[in-house]
């Protein structure tokens, strides 16, 4: 037996500090204070290699994609169909011709209920999201729901935050026809059993859309393995430019759907009389792209790669655990959700000191949190509670940093008594 | 705490933050709803009027230090006054929350803390909300703008 050092058994921990210094606006000081940057799940900051991808694009190879027969055109497309190959293997899809280029999230959704929900739902049947999901997840489906004269079912959650799986299982039925939900709660932080909810989702014949806004980037997902029909991002979320977003969708469904947009570019031929669309994804991307944020997307995608999603997500969580386990000591302050799987996202209430408060005080202490309704006022009905404070984490989040925010926290307090 | 703070938070806000005056529902009252869809905070403000004079004005709802102290001070600052003034007052106090306010809180009295929002401008909208949703009460007498 060799006596020489064993290797490590399990990958390094991520090294936030040096992570940090990737990150031009981390740098900054915020109201003469070091920022302290715990706004995550609303952006999250970008690191060089994503804004050097962006300014690269703009000074070497701006044209426009799919037509010119010059060579910036050339140039152009090749990063934009590499862009989706990076992220077709980044979600594992089977094939890239699954990954749409959207603006967002919210553009997502609302292609999948246009194109997928109304020629699928007639009256009585049901389309079912769960009641922590962001509005982007609710009103597409009210809407098209209305449209087409069929229900919008709603999951209920613990008080935990957690997804009542018993529930959902007696919620499906033969008239389901689209279940739709966050994969990782935007409010809360919740973690949920998506492989669970695509077994049952199936069993009752519907499809599944996954919002994977918080989660992609943060965690490792595999779609093949969560078994969705459509998964859906925002770059912005994900350490990539804003304006830029991926729709997942299985090949057969994404083959079956009409346009979401009309326009050039997704069209083969067309004549007064009539005209011929574009197989997937051109089908679904009508007009000029947005070309460079693709490609930063992919820059992104490459970066948090090279960290690892799995110790990302391991990084994240700790922080998660550490800040909850130290706002649970202080005096007057809530945790608002306590799921047993849970992202590095934490809301929380302090006792007589509205959230819109405790976010201007900490911020003059350079800490960025969100407070308010999070684009969840169904969740937060059900909470009983108008309002929340919210952190949330990245990869290039410290220990040092949750200690700011509570003594940030601490502030407050003696200001408000 | 830093100055700014200080002056956003002064001791007459979080008073009145902590002990809101004429926070109750009065009846036989007109109300005006105020609701900043951004923050989620709602305010109803009610408002009892007779010969063109406040007699009582009241709040309820939720929101932040600066809109509940905001709604308490105003309550406190229209009651028994006549109508057309208490919306010159309104007016006045949104000049002084303006950018372009420097002075307008001179003989405001307490309204005047509410100045230090300026330094602030997100919170602008919870400072106005109460006096909004007093504009809307009045205008459903048909009075006011």
């Amino acid at each position: 037996m060799s006596s020489g050092p064993r290797p490590p058994l399990a990958a390094p921990e991520l090294d936030p500090a040096a992570v940090r210094r990737d990150f031009p606006a981390l740098q900054q000081p915020v109201h003469g204070r070091p920022l302290v940057y715990l706004d995550n799940a609303a952006t999250t900051q970008k690191p060089a290699a994503v804004i050097d991808r962006l300014a690269r694009y703009y000074r070497e190879e701006n044209a426009n994609v799919h037509r010119g027969v010059h060579a910036l055109s050339d140039r152009a497309t090749e990063s934009y169909e590499h862009a989706r190959q990076v992220v077709g293997r980044f979600l594992n899809a089977r094939d890239a011709r699954e990954i749409v280029f959207v603006r967002g999230a919210t553009e997502a959704i609302n292609l999948v209920a246009c194109a997928y929900g109304r020629p699928q739902l007639g009256p009585a049947d049901h389309v079912v999201v769960s009641a922590m999901e962001h509005h982007s997840n609710i009103v597409p489906w009210q809407a098209v729901c209305a449209e087409r004269g069929a229900r919008l079912a709603v999951i209920p959650i613990s008080d935990a935050g957690e997804i009542d799986l018993d529930a959902f299982a007696t919620l499906l039925t033969d008239r389901t026809r689209i279940v739709s939900v966050t994969h990782v709660s935007n409010a809360l932080g919740t973690i949920n059993p998506i492989a669970e909810i695509v077994r049952l989702a199936r069993r009752a014949g519907s499809a599944v859309l996954v919002d994977g806004a918080q989660a992609a980037a943060h965690m490792p997902v595999d779609v093949q393995d969560l078994g969705c029909d459509f998964y859906v991002c925002s770059g912005h979320k994900m350490l990539g430019p804003t304006g830029i977003g991926v729709l997942y969708g299985r090949l057969p469904l994404l083959e079956a759907m009409p346009p979401y947009q009309h326009g050039g570019d997704m069209i083969t031929s067309v004549r007064f009389e009539g005209t011929d669309y574009q197989r997937p994804p051109h089908r679904f991307e009508a007009g000029t792209p947005h070309i460079a944020g693709a490609i930063g997307l992919a820059a992104a995608i490459d970066y948090v790669s090279s960290l690892g999603l799995d110790r990302i997500a391991g990084h994240e969580r700790a922080l998660a655990d550490c800040a909850t386990e130290a706002l649970t000591r202080l005096p007057g302050v809530r945790v608002v959700g306590r799921p047993a799987k849970r992202a590095g996202i934490v809301s929380f209430v302090m006792d007589g000191v509205h959230p819109h408060d405790l976010g201007t005080v900490l911020d003059r202490e350079g800490v960025a949190i969100r407070a308010g309704h999070h684009c969840c006022q169904p969740l937060m009905d059900r909470l009983g509670l108008p309002a929340t404070a919210r952190a949330s984490f990245a990869c290039y989040n410290t220990l040092a940093e949750v200690d700011a925010l509570i003594a940030a926290l601490c502030t407050a307090r003696e200001v408000f008594g | 705490m830093n100055a700014d703070l200080a002056a956003l938070y002064q001791s007459v806000i979080l008073d009145h933050n902590r002990r809101p005056r004429n926070f109750r529902a009065l009846d036989h009252a007109t109300r005006g709803e105020g609701h900043n869809p951004l923050c989620g905070d709602r305010l109803t403000v009610f408002v009892r009027i007779a010969n063109g004079v406040v007699e009582e004005a009241a709040f309820q709802g939720f929101g932040c230090a600066i809109a509940t102290a905001s709604a308490s001070m105003m309550t406190e600052s229209v009651t028994r006054r006549a109508v057309a003034d208490a919306c010159a007052l309104a007016a006045r106090v949104e000049a002084l929350l303006s950018a372009e306010g420097d002075g307008a809180g001179d003989d405001l009295g307490s309204l005047a803390a509410l100045a230090g929002v300026r330094q602030f401008p997100l919170r602008v909208t919870c400072a106005t909300l109460p006096w909004h949703a007093f504009a809307i009460a009045c205008r459903g007498l048909g009075i006011g703008d």
